[in-house]
Formats: C-alpha cells, sequence, structure tokens
C-alpha cells in the first residue's frame, strides 16, 4: 500500500502531524495496527538510530523523530491494548541518586517510547529504594539507570544492590548509559549491559529482553 | 564595546583562565556539590582559585557563578541564594583580581532542552534574565555565556545578558560528529558564529569540546563566519577514566605548544577547559607572551 510509506517517511523525517494523519487513515481502512508499527514504524526509528550513530542526525531529529513516532503510537496503542497485546516492555528510567543531569536520560526515554516501550521516567536524582518500589508497582522488566557524573556512578551499583536484596534482581533486565559509562563499568557493577547512546540503548533493552524469553 | 575591553583587545591575544571545578575539588569541594555554593560557604577557597589564575598571567578571570541559575540552584534546594550567589562570584573574583585582571561573569546553560518540551523559552529567558541581573548588580567587565549546545538557549541568554548594557561573550561547545566539530545539537561553526553575531554577542567563540587540537580548526571557520573577536578555550583533551576519575593526558607544555595555531587562526582570547589548571595558564603565557 503506497500511502503507507508515508508514515516510514513522516516518522525518518519527524514529521508528527503526517505521521498521525497517515496512521489515522491506514486504521480507518483496516491495516492492522501490528502491521503499521513492525512494518513502518519500528524500521523508521531504526533508520534514525542509524543515521545518529553515523553523524548524519544529531540530537534534534532524533526528538522530533521520537515525537512522531510517538504520537502514531498513541493513536495505535489502545487497540493493541484492545487486543491483549502488550508493550515490547516495561521500562524504568531515571538518572541515579545525587546526579541531576537529565538531557541524556530524556533522550534514552524518548528513544524508548519511540520504540514500543512504555516508560516510567522517575526523573533525577532517583534513589534506589525509589528504583525498586516503582519495578514491584509496575511489574517493570527493564530499568534504565543514567549518570553524568564519575562521583554518582556508584548509585548504579547500589541501586543493583538493592534490587538484589528486594528480591527482584532476576525480574529486570539493567541498562546503563552517561558519559562517563563504559561497558568495562557494566560488567563490574553487574549490570545486564551499557549503551553508547540514546538510539542503542533501545536496540539494547531489546536484545537484552529477547535473551530472557 | 567598551573602553577596558578595547584596551584589553589591543593587547592580543589575551590569557583567559581555566577550570574552576577541578581546583575547587582539589581543595575540598565534596563531589556532587554545586560549587558555586561555594561563593557564600567557602569565599576564600573561591578566592584561592582566582588568585591562582591571577597570580598564573591570567589577564582575564572568570567567576564561580557557571550554574547559579534557577533551574540548577533548584536542584540543590538553593534558589532562594540566587541573587547573593551570584553577586558574591563576581565579588570575588574582582577581589582577586585587582587591577591585574579584568573580571567576565560566567553563565553556563540551564540544562533543559527546549526541543524536548521541557522548558519553553520563557522560562530560559526568566531564568537567564535573573541570573544576569544579579551579576550585573556586582559591576563584572563583560559576561561570558559559555559550553552551550544549543543556539536556541544560546540567543536567549546572549539578548538577555545585553539587556545589562554588558560587553558579551558567547561560545558554544563542539564535541559532536565524525569530525567533532558540531554541538550536540548538530550546530556548525559557521552557523554558531553568525547565529551568535546575530543575536548581538560581542565575543563569539568556542569552550570544552575534545581537545585544543581539532579546535584549531574550529577557530578558522569561526573566523570565516564572523568578524567579531574571538574566543578560544578548549579542554585539555579528552579525559580517560582511572579508577572512575577523569585523568586528562594533555600537559600544560603541549597545550601551550598549540596555542600559537590558535591565534593564527583568529584567537584574541586564549584560555582554558576541563583538564587545565593554573600550570596550563602559565604555559600559554610564556608561549603567547614570551614569559612577560
Amino acid at each position: 500500500m503506497e500511502d503507507i510509506k508515508a508514515l516510514y517517511d513522516a516518522i525518518l523525517t519527524g514529521q508528527e502531524k503526517v505521521a498521525r494523519e497517515v496512521t489515522e487513515k491506514a486504521l480507518a481502512a483496516g491495516v492492522e495496527p501490528l502491521k503499521l508499527v513492525n512494518e513502518y514504524m519500528v524500521p523508521a526509528m531504526d533508520e534514525v538510530g542509524r543515521r545518529f550513530e553515523c553523524n548524519e542526525y544529531f540530537v534534534p531529529e532524533l526528538l522530533i523523530s521520537a515525537r512522531a513516532m510517538k504520537s502514531a503510537l498513541e493513536l495505535i496503542r489502545p487497540l493493541l491494548a484492545a487486543k491483549g497485546a502488550q508493550p515490547v516492555g516495561r521500562v524504568v528510567i531515571g538518572t541515579v541518586k545525587g546526579d541531576l543531569h537529565d538531557i541524556g536520560k530524556n533522550l534514552v526515554a524518548a528513544m524508548l517510547e519511540g520504540g514500543g516501550f512504555e516508560v516510567i521516567d522517575l526523573g533525577v536524582n532517583v534513589t534506589p529504594e525509589k528504583f525498586v518500589e516503582t519495578v514491584k508497582q509496575k511489574n517493570a522488566n527493564v530499568v534504565a539507570m543514567s549518570a553524568l557524573l564519575t562521583t554518582t556512578m556508584p548509585a548504579m551499583r547500589a541501586t543493583i544492590e538493592a534490587l538484589k536484596n528486594a528480591g527482584i534482581r532476576r525480574q529486570v533486565k539493567v541498562i546503563i548509559g552517561g558519559a562517563p559509562i563504559t561497558q568495562k563499568y557494566a560488567d563490574e557493577i553487574g549490570a545486564d549491559g551499557y549503551g553508547e547512546s540514546a538510539p542503542s540503548a533501545v536496540t539494547l533493552a531489546k536484545k537484552q529482553l529477547a535473551a530472557t524469553a | 564595546m567598551n573602553k577596558s575591553m578595547a584596551d584589553l583587545l589591543a593587547r592580543a591575544p589575551v590569557i583567559t583562565d581555566g577550570a574552576w571545578g577541578t581546583e575547587l575539588q582539589a581543595r575540598g569541594l565534596p563531589p556532587g556539590e554545586i560549587p558555586d555554593v561555594w561563593n557564600l560557604t567557602n569565599p576564600d577557597k573561591v578566592i584561592a582559585v582566582a588568585r591562582a589564575y591571577v597570580e598564573a598571567g591570567s589577564q582575564v578571570i572568570l567567576t564561580n557563578t557557571f550554574g547559579a541559575n534557577r533551574f540548577r540552584l533548584a536542584g540543590h534546594s538553593l534558589e532562594h541564594k540566587l541573587a547573593e550567589i551570584n553577586r558574591t562570584g563576581v565579588q570575588l573574583s574582582r577581589e582577586a583580581a585587582g587591577s591585574s585582571a579584568l573580571v567576565f561573569a560566567s553563565i553556563g546553560p540551564t540544562g533543559r532542552l527546549l526541543m524536548d518540551g521541557s522548558v519553553t523559552e520563557d522560562d530560559l529567558r526568566a531564568a537567564f534574565s535573573e541570573q544576569a541581573e544579579a551579576i550585573a548588580s556586582a559591576s563584572p567587565d563583560a559576561i561570558v555565556i559559555e559550553t552551550m549546545s544549543d543556539l536556541g538557549e544560546a540567543t536567549i541568554a546572549i539578548k538577555t545578558a545585553k539587556a545589562t548594557g554588558l560587553p558579551v561573550v558567547a561560545c558554544v561547545v563542539f564535541d559532536s560528529g565524525a569530525n567533532k566539530d558540531r554541538t550536540m545539537m548538530g550546530v556548525t561553526p559557521e552557523q554558531a558564529a553568525a547565529e551568535l553575531s546575530e543575536a548581538g554577542a560581542d565575543i563569539i567563540g568556542a569552550n570544552c569540546g575534545t581537545g585544543i587540537e581539532r579546535y584549531v580548526q574550529v577557530c578558522h571557520r569561526l573566523r570565516t563566519a564572523t568578524n567579531r573577536p574571538l574566543w578560544m578555550k578548549p579542554n585539555a583533551g579528552l579525559p580517560r577514566l582511572v579508577a572512575g576519575r577523569p585523568v586528562y593526558d594533555t600537559t600544560p607544555e603541549q597545550f601551550a605548544g598549540v596555542a600559537p595555531a590558535l591565534v593564527d587562526a583568529g584567537a584574541a582570547f586564549v584560555g582554558g577547559c576541563c583538564g587545565t589548571n593554573p600550570d596550563f595558564i602559565r604555559a600559554l603565557r610564556a608561549r603567547l607572551k614570551g614569559g612577560t
């Protein structure tokens, strides 16, 4: 169907209004909601991520594409829910205790939402207890932590310990990121993965969940 | 541009200062504490940093007010002290500078993005006005809007700073893209120079980034797009993490060795950002001013 391809283009170029319009039309014409997501929207966001990784796209392009994706998804999500379909995953995200930087975390949250995850954003300066409490309450399966400061990185380890102590460490995949974070650090503290950029966080979260399934 | 600024530029290249945060940490600032609050709680330590730069040969020093905007201070429950922190920051640098250096007051980004909807232009305008007015009440020689990535935010900051009547320096961070010659938002040196000039900045430049070598080319490109004096304050390279702490490998001599190329590329003001300290300023001074 020629005009659904416009949905891919609208997301790739961050045209929120067009993305919504095409989605509405396609749904009205009886196109399967899942087909829209899997064949047009997710591939568009994958391409956005690829362009970001190879320096063709920058933060503004990421943000407008994620916004277009989110907007189209809002039309589709109720239909999927009515059919009993679950989101790709449920992520509790936050910048760790003592750290007040939220730009990176917000980018990751936007990309995860664009990637079809349900995102519960706890904001900045999030205590280990708050992460634990929210994972339990929302029955989340991914915890995403951000830190910009070398001095707040240890709060990531503390949060992982708190998840263990609460007996829910196995229920969640823990992914971490932020300027000072490395794969080595992720291994050291027992995180499940490290994402170097906002788009890579989405790939990482999906890969981690697939490994469980 | 006022007379003291014109006098200063007549003696270009002008040596500015280096990093403040790490210098304050070396004097006991606890990790995670916002440095700006030390203007009130440890003024002697703040003066010591400023004095170290003046003694090293800085002709312009900045102020410990980089993060003293309402958004960052609110994160530390200090927003009610905003005016006092900014005013005192200027006074402390002035006391250290005496008649040996000029004082340019620092204003950093808010840490919010216009584009993700977490803040509006009006919010930013109110925040920058509030900080610029507090700073201006203590009469610095100029205001430096620094470490900007988004030209939208930088433009608002420049306009509010200009409204105080003080000369305004505006500089952005080029640390992204394949050649590390774009800001996080994808802005090129040419775009930055044109838009910051258009917004009314008297002096334009770049700070932070990924090291002094890459900033030589950035400086060239800024030069082609504006006739304003250029301000360059690069990092001492990119940090390596050693036991969770950032370590910068560039030495003061290596840094100063590249400085003449920066001046040739058009820089009128030269100093350092993350990873630099008074030794870097001493080396710059020796290299660019023949040790006088």
